[in-house]
């Protein structure tokens, strides 16, 4: 709300002066002199992209999936990763690149399945190729793929035990995971800044009371409140219930961090003469609220927003790594790494564990881009 | 002073009566009572539990009385060491469960929280002391990757590490084969601290990746006021300037906010000994939960929240010992 005031009073400045033919003046927004402190904060830009990338995969997660996720392939299973080549064995270069063809046969010493390569066999890696089909969003019907391979198969980050590409799920799982940790973060933020707000402006005893009651929350680890709540879902539920169900524990418990940043922000502003001038004309308290104390607070909001869905991001895996989250056959992270808890399993098919970059990925491109809106939040400081 | 620390004592109690009623209420989530459950998890297994044992087990803890008997019933013996039963443990008194776990959970999260402390402070110093150089921000990147790495894939990480660089089928105990039924020898020491470090980095490197903020945050700020300044102006050696004037400042937030670390160091160390199957109380809670038996999570929960407003306790007088600006009234 004042950003909006600051932003026309700025334009409406630039826009007298130069109609007054003065010198050439620039007159920045507040939401301009943000934007070059952003991005002279390159990490945090880089970061801005990579997330970018990452929703817009698990947006069309059917797309840029290379095979069904739930498609088992029996004569690749747990299969290695392919490797992409340019160069063939005669080290002729190809400007398209490929793969060797490869067919699984049992090592008979440790009677595990090994791919060899077959070195006469190219398969050319083709961009929107058909394959598997799907409906997207329930409308639209394709099979139309990013990428992928004619003939023979394609596994950039290898296949599991049944045979599924561990790329397409960890593209599906993504879906999950990213998700997860954005709609909990709407959940926090609505709590968080409506407890906060009441608390800070009401102060007194109901302040007293919220801020004990969030002492009291946050005395037990975090982490053990909602694995235990989540064991609580009932073992038979479908698996979209048990995902809106982690959505809502990890709301419901994360809240307090914010609760706390906005309480200390509308403590800082309650006493301002605009909040006065509002209870003067007769303002309702949810006016107020909604408003006056708000809006003025809301670039915190999204700083403090943002610094927490990495947070709901790991608490995800965590519990479903635990085998407490995301049932099958929906899948997530957390849900893929599940499989490498085993020692065997992590030891044979080490490429089993590439969905834990992705956690680390994604959660530091949060850090970074929070960090720097951290720094950015306020323009007007050197 | 005995009066501050008598008083945060006394503070303390209703915490803990209102965090067993919360506990209690996780307990009492899960629809139908427990003992039904129970009965047709021994009849899944393919055993027949008693009516006796099943009677014995509904009075114990007040099934079918009303909420408040239920509660006054599971909480009562609390005081006198009496936490229940584990019964998806075979029916193991839940005191002797915790006991066995206890030293080593104590033992991890005080070395985690040492570490994390120990390590970050002097990097945190050296980040303030030279920013903007190459290597301050190298350690801060290293922060950010340290926070971003949940604990549970560092333990991962550990595990993959030792089976294909060390070759070792890790399974996790923190003593090498030989020893873990060996009785307390030096050599076993030996052993055990040999295997603690690994364990030990998993557990407390987010924590010192955000110390280390904390603390270079802190310096930058108190490096530029006046009294440091001052203490230059009158000669004092920069060590002297750096460890007495502005690091006994920059470390009062530190612990201020261990009231925010223990409770974040104890679930990464819960969460990491479930991964490295570690004998803590992390593992126990998780046997609980998967065995749905919400009367031992629930009992551990509620130890687990004792343990760490006693640490929160130790801290404040901590604080009220170092910090002379701290009122005791």
């Amino acid at each position: 709300m004042i950003l909006m005031k600051r932003e026309k009073a700025a334009k409406d400045l630039s826009k007298t002066l130069r109609s007054k033919n003065e010198e050439e003046y620039k007159i920045l927004t507040p939401v301009q002199l943000m934007y070059r402190k952003f991005i002279n904060h390159r990490v945090a830009v880089a970061s801005t992209i990579v997330l970018i990338i990452l929703y817009l995969m698990i947006l069309f997660a059917e797309f840029f999936a290379p095979y069904d996720m739930t498609k088992p392939q029996s004569a690749y299973l747990a299969a290695n990763p392919d490797r992409i080549r340019f160069f063939d064995s005669e080290g002729k270069l190809h400007f398209r690149p490929f793969v060797y063809r490869r067919t699984g046969e049992r090592d008979l010493k440790t009677l595990r399945y090994i791919y060899p390569q077959d070195k006469n066999t190219k398969d050319f890696i083709y961009m929107f190729v058909r394959g598997d089909e799907y409906n997207m969003f329930g409308f639209i019907k394709s099979d139309i793929h990013f990428f992928g391979v004619k003939e023979g198969g394609l596994f950039l980050f290898g296949t599991d035990q049944r045979g599924r590409d561990l790329l397409s799920r960890i593209i599906f799982g993504g879906r999950i995971s990213l998700s997860i940790g954005f709609i909990g973060v709407l959940i926090i933020v609505f709590l968080g800044s409506f407890i906060g707000t009441v608390s800070g402006y009401y102060g007194g005893w109901v302040d007293n009371g919220i801020q004990r009651f969030i002492e009291l929350l946050r005395t037990i680890p975090q982490i053990a409140l909602w694995m235990a709540l989540a064991a609580t879902l009932p073992p038979g539920l479908p698996s979209t219930y048990v995902y809106l169900g982690i959505v809502i524990i990890l709301g419901l418990i994360g809240w307090t961090g914010l609760a706390r940043e906005v309480r200390g922000k509308v403590l800082a502003i309650r006493d301002s003469d605009f909040v006065y001038a509002a209870e003067i004309s007769g303002a309702s308290a949810k006016r107020i609220f909604f408003v006056h104390l708000i809006p003025n607070i809301s670039s915190h909001i999204i700083v403090t927003a943002t610094l927490t869905v990495p947070l709901m991001i790991l608490g995800e895996s965590a519990l479903s790594f635990l085998g407490l989250g995301i049932k099958p056959p929906m899948t997530s992270w957390g849900l893929l790494l599940n499989q490498v808890r085993e020692v065997q399993v992590l030891k044979y098919y080490p490429w089993l564990l590439t969905p834990a970059l992705f956690i680390i990925l994604s959660v530091l491109c949060f850090n970074f881009m929070g960090d720097a809106l951290r720094d950015v939040i306020d323009p007007y400081s050197k | 002073m005995l009066t501050y620390i008598l008083r945060r004592v006394l503070l303390a109690i209703p915490m803990i009566i209102l965090l067993s009623i919360i506990c209690f209420l996780i307990i009492q989530l899960p629809p139908g009572d427990y003992i039904t459950s129970y009965a047709a998890l021994v009849a899944n297994r393919g055993g027949v539990a008693s009516q006796q044992l099943l009677d014995v087990l509904r009075s114990r803890y007040g099934l079918g009385q009303p909420v408040y008997v239920m509660y006054w019933k599971w909480i009562v013996g609390f005081p006198k060491g009496d936490f229940g039963i584990a019964m998806s443990l075979s029916d193991t008194p839940v005191r002797d469960l915790i006991r066995q776990r206890l030293p080593l959970t104590l033992i991890l999260n005080f070395l985690a929280f040492l570490f994390a402390v120990g390590i970050a402070i002097p990097i945190g110093v050296y980040s303030a002391t030279h920013k903007y150089t190459f290597m301050d921000y190298f350690l801060t990147f290293l922060a950010f990757i340290g926070i971003s790495v949940p604990g549970f894939l560092l333990a991962l990480l550990i595990i993959f590490v030792s089976v294909f660089y060390f070759d070792s089928t890790y399974i996790g105990s923190l003593f090498s084969p030989e020893f873990i039924s060996a009785p307390w020898s030096w050599a076993r020491v030996l052993d055990f601290l040999k295997h603690l470090p690994a364990p030990i980095v998993a557990i407390g490197l987010a924590g010192t990746s955000n110390t280390m903020r904390i603390v270079r945050g802190n310096m930058l700020d108190i490096l530029n006021q006046q009294y440091i300044q001052t203490a230059r102006a009158k000669g004092l050696k920069e060590r002297r300037v750096l460890t007495r004037h502005a690091l006994r400042i920059a470390i009062n937030p530190i612990i201020s906010r261990v009231g925010v670390y223990l409770p974040e160091i104890l679930a990464t160390e819960m969460l990491v000994s479930i991964v490295l199957n570690l004998r803590t109380i992390g593992p126990l809670f998780y046997q609980a939960l998967i065995a749905q038996d919400m009367y031992l999570a629930g009992t551990i929960l509620l130890v687990i929240s004792v343990l760490l407003i006693t640490g929160n306790l130790l801290a404040d007088i901590a604080l009220a010992w170092s910090d002379p600006r701290i009122r005791y009234d």
